[in-house]
């Protein structure tokens, strides 16, 4: 069955052009696929520059892959015009990461969802869209009578981002990559944008890639993960296991340094530095080999393939390559499909 | 402050009273500049309302009045100049043919400026190149130079009033078009244009629906930028005797005052009113201008 | 018990805008401690970086420091060295100076020499065209230090040492640093005149964790070398319970709980605080999303009352009309609560 969005053997490099010899490799042979049956959340977890922006932005279509392809249903996103274009904006939906700047300031926060509704054809009536429009507000916990007619900087930020995933459910779509959605919302409000989100995904069967830099929330939203590093994928596969049991160096050390709201974790000393240290090529090799402490001569020269050390999971390093190979192509191999979710408590207003 | 944003519209606001008036009200007292042009420019109107309306007009044409150079009296309370012209009645006249001249070429540029800085702006390309290039090497060379040979050439021909205002606009769309262009730059990247694609809506829809309402109090400084230095280059012109011979605009009076030495041989009720006027005009559209920028832009915005 | 070095007695911070003040800190007090480390927490609009500021008195229009003590220990004897103009004294209280009492040209020698700031965005706070040697030398110059050439590239040599960085980077320029780097800069520039009280307001806010922990250790053993104090303000509740000892958990301008960090994790007493910490999502077990329902009042209208009383699950009617008061309910552990205070 061919997949709804995927990544096939995607890189994207920034500059490098004619006059300037440096380059950034943003994402290095990067393949994964979305599917919606059964609808799925995946997170994708690194820090800046680790490329998952670059991701969501190549997912979109909004940049290009220097090489590679971004597949929907099976066609190149490049060649995909016109009214399967149309299709494919509705499919893939995204809820960015700033829930002020998403608002034109001109116009009250209605313009947001009545726009979609107007532009795609979701009402053929007044009524229809008004009444679509509380619908997908109460579906994500808010009160029409509180938030319609308002003015974004009227609205609390929690507020305007529930805003958003509404209008992500107004077009139906089959997938939502959500860039860091709760990264600017205060902690206590997070919980109930999250509850959203997950609910899109089993009340509604919407599959949702989670891209954040909080290890913590993508733990508690997704099934599966994918750690990145500088661009190349250092650990993944089910969640419970990357994050209870990290193998790949780099996801110790993120896992070890999450600040953790328990007095009796407190962090563990001083990680060691790596042996290696600056003479690593930014752009060959394992890109974690400067500040790798079990870093080796093998590291700098190859990129470590994917190993895949469990059933449902995969580590990009060269520690486990006793165990078999994984083609970047069959990565979605070690992820888990379709388990059953607790049930979610949303705080309700 | 983040924090003060925040606080000020929260949950609890919701009764948003339509107030519009009262912030308006509110506004003007905490911009002076905007509260004292529009003031001088309604003084400006109002004078040339109320006194088209009493006064006769008619005498503000050549050869209308067989007192020349009669100092100010009962009849001609600003006295009449040597081509037989009533002055109040000029000055009348002439304040609302130099706003006209104004207008319309203020008007003109601005429009045609938006046009184009949003054709090249939005969509970039070739357009937007060549664009940036007229409106570069254009703004370098001084518009004073373009509108005098253009005026020299055309004078012949008997210049009119609003033949007087479209030469002007040919210099001023430029410095609009720059403007603009650059606003439009900045908008076209923000998040919810972005927002508005992805919602599925089209470029020229993008244009007029979402990036255009934004840049009004933009365009309304552009507006009264354009137009101050509109009447600046046609009284300019004027004054060199490059404009409409017959109209009494206030420009060209100052050419008769210089063209009869009316200073030096003292008739001041001559050369008074016009510049005057003039300088009120400027000081309103000045200090509109000014109240504008600040409105314009939130952060020059004064706190309480 | 370690003597206080800031004390801070019912601080008022309003924001005058043309639809009313704003009570963005409205009655604040709280003590910071010798040597320890002390959090404030707190959502957007709950006042922690207005009051942060408050203390140094980087208030600005249209906000105006209404009212409040602010004690400085150690204060008069910067400002006697500085040849303060009213420098013998008057304003002290047993070796405090109530800062509230300062000319603004005594508070500007006590800035960085008394209490030092790490600002937020601390990367955006170093300026691009100079390089870090002539930045650090900066704060010397200002506070009246005259050092010779010599002196000051040993002096900034053993700084950028403390914070971990290596002397070369003394001729860099901030765009050639790292995130993490410049913040350690920051650092370095905060104990050059070796202050007894150092702010932190969010500093690692754009930094991911990895380089947040090196650099919130970095900070901690700069501190004990020195001796000094640090408050650290912030909203990352995870963070305030790996850097600091004390935390104080402000809500809509007020000060709800202030406890040691282990009795505020493992026990909370104030209802705001008990909410907040089981909100918090957890690395080991997947749960519940549990948020706080409501959102916090407006602070342009006069609220009467506890601030959270709305949201609060155990609230009385005595909590919608009287303000509850800061008290020490247990030893240490200050709430402003009536249903704490009754249950003790």
């Amino acid at each position: 069955m061919t997949a709804l969005l995927e990544a096939r053997h995607v890189t994207k490099i920034f500059g490098g052009g004619f006059f300037t010899k440096s380059y950034t490799t943003a994402l290095e042979n990067f393949s994964m696929t979305i599917e919606n049956d059964p609808p799925s959340v995946t997170a994708v977890v690194g820090e800046s520059g680790s490329g998952k922006t670059t991701l969501a932005r190549l997912l979109l279509g909004l940049v290009e892959p220097t090489r590679g392809q971004v597949l929907y249903k099976g066609e190149d996103l490049r060649k995909i015009g016109g009214r399967e274009r149309r299709v494919f904006r509705r499919d893939v939906q995204v809820i960015f990461q700033d829930p002020f700047e998403v608002y034109n300031p001109f116009y009250k926060v209605d313009h947001v969802l009545t726009t979609p509704i107007e532009k795609f054809g979701l009402a053929k009536s007044r009524q229809e869209r008004d009444s679509l429009v509380v619908q997908v507000l109460e579906a994500v916990g808010l009160r029409p009578e509180e938030t319609l007619g308002r003015h974004p900087h009227q609205l609390s930020g929690g507020q305007r981002q529930r805003i958003m995933v509404a209008r992500a459910l107004l077009l139906r779509p089959r997938v939502i990559l959500a860039d860091e959605p709760v990264s600017m919302i205060d902690a206590s409000l997070r919980a109930t944008i999250l509850g959203s989100l997950l609910k899109l995904n089993q009340e509604f069967g919407i599959s949702i890639l989670y891209i954040t830099h909080d290890l913590t929330t993508a733990y508690q939203v997704s099934e599966n993960i994918v750690v990145l590093y500088r661009g190349n994928v250092c650990e993944t596969g089910d969640v419970e296991l990357v994050v209870k049991k990290p193998l790949h160096p780099y996801t110790r050390l993120l896992v070890g340094s999450v600040p953790l709201p328990d007095v009796n974790r407190r962090w563990a000393a001083e990680a060691p530095a790596s042996s290696i240290g600056q003479k690593a090529d930014p752009n060959k090799g394992c890109r974690f080999a400067n500040r790798c402490p079990n870093a080796m001569e093998k590291c700098i020269r190859e990129t470590p393939p994917l190993y895949r050390v469990d059933e449902k999971r995969a580590a990009s390093c060269y520690l486990y390559d006793d165990k078999p190979q994984l083609r970047s192509e069959d990565m979605m191999e070690v992820f888990i499909k379709g388990t059953p979710r607790l049930k979610t408590v949303v705080g309700v207003q | 402050m983040a924090d003060v944003v925040a606080l000020s519209g929260t949950a609890t606001d919701y009764a948003v009273k339509k107030d519009t008036w009262g912030n308006v009200r509110r506004y003007l007292r905490r911009n002076p500049s905007l509260l004292v042009g529009m003031f001088l420019l309604f003084c400006l109107l109002a004078f040339w309302l109320v006194g088209s309306a009493v006064y006769d007009t008619s005498r503000a044409a050549a050869l209308s009045v067989p007192d020349t150079v009669h100092p100010p009296s009962a009849e001609y309370p600003l006295g009449t100049d040597r081509i037989g012209r009533d002055i109040m009645a000029v000055m009348i006249q002439g304040t609302m043919l130099t706003l006209r001249i104004g207008l319309i070429a203020g008007i003109l540029g601005v429009s045609v400026g938006t046009i184009v800085a949003f054709l090249g702006g939005y969509y970039r390309g070739w357009f937007d190149t060549l664009l940036k290039g007229i409106v570069d090497v254009g703004l370098t060379i001084p518009g004073m130079l373009i509108l005098i040979i253009i005026a020299v050439n055309i004078k012949d021909q008997g210049l009119t009033v609003d033949q007087m205002g479209l030469v002007v606009a040919i210099y001023s769309w430029l410095w609009p078009a720059r403007t603009i262009r650059s606003q439009v730059l900045t908008m076209r990247e923000r998040t919810w244009v972005e927002v508005a694609r992805l919602s599925g809506v089209s470029g020229p829809e993008i244009i007029f629906k979402e990036i255009l309402p934004n840049l009004m109090p933009y365009m309304l400084a552009s507006l009264v930028g354009s137009v101050s230095s509109a009447i600046l280059a046609s009284i300019g012109l004027e004054t060199l005797g490059l404009g409409p011979m017959a109209a009494p605009t206030l420009g060209m009076t100052i050419y008769w005052v210089i063209f009869y030495s009316a200073m030096l041989r003292g008739y001041y009720w001559w050369w008074m009113p016009p510049i005057a006027i003039i300088v009120v005009l400027f000081v309103g559209l000045f200090m509109v201008s000014m109240g504008l920028d600040e409105l314009a832009n939130p952060r020059l915005r004064r706190g309480v | 018990m370690k003597p206080d070095v800031l004390d801070v007695k019912d601080l008022k911070v309003y924001y005058h805008t043309p639809r009313g003040a704003v009570k963005a800190v409205d009655g604040v007090s709280f003590q910071l401690f010798a040597e320890e480390r002390l959090g404030l927490v707190g959502e957007s609009g709950s006042g922690k970086t207005t009051s942060a500021m408050a203390l140094l008195r980087m208030i600005k229009a249209p906000g105006k420091i209404e009212g409040g003590e602010i004690w400085l220990e150690g204060a008069d004897q910067v400002l006697a060295r500085h040849g303060g103009k009213n420098g013998n004294g008057q304003y002290a209280k047993g070796g405090k100076v109530n800062l509230q009492t300062l000319t603004d040209e005594q508070m500007v020698s006590l800035r960085l020499s008394a209490i030092a700031l790490i600002a937020q965005g601390s990367m955006n706070s170093l300026n691009p065209v100079m390089r870090i040697r002539d930045q650090i030398a900066d704060g010397y110059q200002d506070h009246g230090y005259k050092l010779t050439k010599q002196e000051l590239k040993e002096r900034t040599a053993d700084l950028l040492n403390r914070v971990g960085l290596r002397p070369s980077v003394a001729d860099m320029y901030p765009h050639e640093l790292s995130g993490g780097m410049k913040l350690r800069v920051c650092i370095a520039i905060a104990i050059s005149l070796s202050p007894k009280v150092i702010l932190a307001d969010e500093p690692t806010s754009a930094l991911d964790v990895v380089v947040q922990r090196q650099v919130m250790e970095t900070l901690r053993r700069v501190q004990e070398e020195l001796g000094a104090s640090v408050l650290l303000v912030g909203h990352d509740m995870g963070l305030m319970a790996q850097a600091v000892d004390r935390l104080g958990v402000m809500y809509a301008g007020k000060m709800a709980e202030v406890s040691p960090v282990h009795d505020i994790f493992t026990k909370p007493l104030h209802p705001y605080a008990q909410l907040l910490i089981a909100s918090l999502p957890s690395l080991d077990v997947k749960g519940e999303f549990k948020g706080i329902p409501g959102l916090p009042p407006s602070l342009l209208e006069d609220i009467p009352g506890c601030p959270f009383a709305p949201r609060c699950p155990y609230k009385m009617e005595r909590c919608e009309v009287e303000k509850p008061i800061l008290k020490e309910v247990a030893p240490n552990r200050h709430v402003a609560c009536f249903l704490v205070e009754g249950a003790k």
